[in-house]
């Protein structure tokens, strides 16, 4: 069982089974932003109070696989209350954690980058979601919020 | 008590023999690709050892020896299916391209704008992506047999679906639901509309008996991967009126009787049809997999599923009550052998990977029936699919790894 208990940690069974920030926001001020992952039928919205360049308030809604709700769940709690350069950082750094897998793959990068990209930022609870990188039909699922989030981001700033 | 000899069967599948996350591997996905029998590799390799060559070219021995092989496999299929002729029998990659040929080729030279084509809620979207591509650009009207709330066709509107309408394409059985549709029925309230009839017969040809001259329809598509058989070829059967008056579908070399610099005249049938090189070795595979499922005889191949279908649907319900959902008929004699559920609140990918790590394969998701999947209110359904080589134990190891599913993602 050591495969599945990678992928699916005890702290993301537990944004799945009880997430946060689930709801939504007035719009506007807030923005709305979807993402949807066609393999799954991941749903991911998003809500976003972005209040002079700080993400002051998050609300989200959709459906999809606990990998997807989780992820969101997770990146909803890591965001809130940070501003948006500390955000965009946090989510190259969980991009990269992503796509190591990915891009020795297909021999894109050879890896420093991706070290740039992870120094000095923090993922604590998002490092569990690493296990994904060993099932690689999952990735999008968890990466899902975060292309969401940055989407949002790009239309309120 | 079984019309099939599951275990010797079993023995006939070197893949059944592997063993995946230390579990042996219990296949329940035949109904996106079914697996192959020795039988039909050694018959592939021996092509390839002995008389591999192209066909319908060469005049040396080899040459010969493939060529004929090669028809062969078509009057096996031909046979298989009860059509009356070889000439009606087109080998084409899949179904897929055989319903995209009739689109192109019948579709494209007989449908003006404001035509109207007739599909159902349960079609696979090789049965639906071709009419909505044709649909846009021809201006032609696409009209939804529906589906019940017991996951069978809605007869009630038909007649008038079917008023003024060309065509009527609609699946055998539903790769999603199960659901098997009386088809000589269909057929006889589309051509008394005046309106031709093409079966998606992907999910019927590798499971029931087929008669495609009781059938009465107009153009019907299949796969060998369904059945036993490699990828990469599948047929198309059509009635030779039609076909005669349908143009070329790809040009090339095989399909024509004579070219000059200025105009092709096409070959004859079948091989009007078939431009390029085809799936050679791909026949001869085909030609051994009916082979093997005409020595087991589709009458027990149908009583097999019948029953183990029973089985399934009878342990899913008695271990699981009102925490799962199964979309499709109940009962057994009604319905193909793909069973869709959804087990409580648990995404099928999530059910899927836990059972991977027992080695017991479903498919999850969508199953290319977003139309239906819609219809039904649901993103994505577990889909377990049960064929011969399949038994009881490989339905009691599904139940368990549901089970570890369901304590593993238990709110
Ligand atoms: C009902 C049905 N129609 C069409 C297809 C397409 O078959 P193929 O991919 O072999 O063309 C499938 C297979 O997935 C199917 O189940």
């Amino acid at each position: 069982m050591s495969g599945l208990e990678d992928l699916y940690r005890e702290i993301i069974l537990d944004h799945y089974r009880a997430p946060r920030n689930r709801g939504e926001l007035p719009v506007p001020p807030a923005v709305k932003s979807e993402g949807f992952n066609p393999l799954c039928g991941d749903e991911v919205v998003l809500y976003l109070d972005v209040d002079d360049g700080v993400v002051t308030d998050l609300k989200i809604a959709g459906q999809g696989c606990s990998i997807s709700q989780a992820s969101t769940s997770m990146m909803s709690a890591a965001v809130k209350g940070k501003t948006i350069a500390e955000v965009r950082q946090l989510t190259r750094a969980f991009k990269a954690l992503m796509s190591i897998h990915e891009s020795k793959l297909e021999g894109e990068q050879d890896g420093s980058d991706l070290e740039d990209d992870l120094k000095g930022v923090r993922l604590g609870d998002l490092e569990a979601l690493q296990g994904v990188v060993k099932f690689p039909v999952r990735i999008k699922c968890a990466t899902l919020a975060w292309n969401t989030l940055i989407q949002g981001l790009d239309e309120a700033t | 008590m079984s019309s099939i000899d599951v275990a010797r069967v079993k023995a006939d599948f070197p893949i059944l023999k592997r063993v995946v996350n230390g579990h042996p591997l219990v296949f329940l996905d035949s109904a996106a690709s079914a697996q192959k029998p020795i039988q039909v590799l050694e018959a592939m390799d021996r092509l390839a050892r002995e008389s591999y060559a192209n066909v319908h070219r060469g005049v040396y021995t080899i040459a010969e020896e493939a060529s004929a092989k090669f028809e062969a496999s078509r009057a096996a299929v031909a046979r298989f299916i009860g059509a009356p002729s070889t000439r009606e029998v087109i080998f084409l990659r899949n179904a897929t391209e055989a319903i995209n040929l009739v689109a192109y080729s019948w579709a494209r030279s007989n449908l003006v704008e404001g035509d109207a084509i007739v599909l159902t809620e349960m079609e696979h979207h090789a049965n639906v992506v071709p009419w909505l591509m044709l649909a846009e650009e021809r201006g032609i009207e696409l009209r939804w047999a529906p589906i019940t709330s017991d996951f069978v066709l809605d007869l009630d509107g038909l007649d008038e679906l079917l008023h003024n309408a060309k065509l009527l394409a609609v699946t055998a059985s539903s790769n999603v639901l199960g659901t098997i549709n009386d088809i000589p029925l269909l057929v006889q309230a589309a051509h008394a509309a005046g309106a031709l009839v093409l079966v998606d017969a992907c999910q019927s040809v590798p499971h029931l008996v087929t008669d495609i001259t009781a059938w009465d329809a107009d153009f019907v598509a299949f796969s060998a991967h369904k059945m036993l058989g490699p990828s990469g070829i599948g047929a198309l059967w059509a009635r030779s009126e039609l076909l005669e008056a349908m143009p070329p579908f790809l040009g090339g070399g095989e399909m024509i009787r004579d070219v000059t610099k200025t105009g092709f005249t096409t070959n004859e049938l079948p091989w009007k049809f078939e431009a390029g090189t085809p799936a050679i070795t791909e026949a001869i595979g085909w030609h051994a997999a009916i082979d093997y499922l005409e020595d087991l005889g589709m009458d027990n191949v149908r009583a097999h599923e019948v029953s183990i279908t029973d089985y399934a649907l009878g342990a899913l319900e008695a271990n699981f009550e009102d925490r799962i959902t199964i979309y499709g008929p109940r009962d057994p004699a009604a319905r193909g052998s793909a069973v869709s559920f959804l087990l409580q609140e648990i995404h099928a990918h999530d059910v899927s990977q836990v059972l991977d790590e027992y080695g017991v394969c479903v498919r999850a998701g969508h199953h290319c029936a977003k139309p239906l999947m819609r219809v039904l209110g649901v993103p994505a359904t577990s889909r377990a699919s049960f064929y011969i080589y399949n038994d009881e134990d490989d339905v009691d190891a599904l139940v368990s790894a549901l089970k570890n599913a369901e304590k593993f993602f238990a709110i």
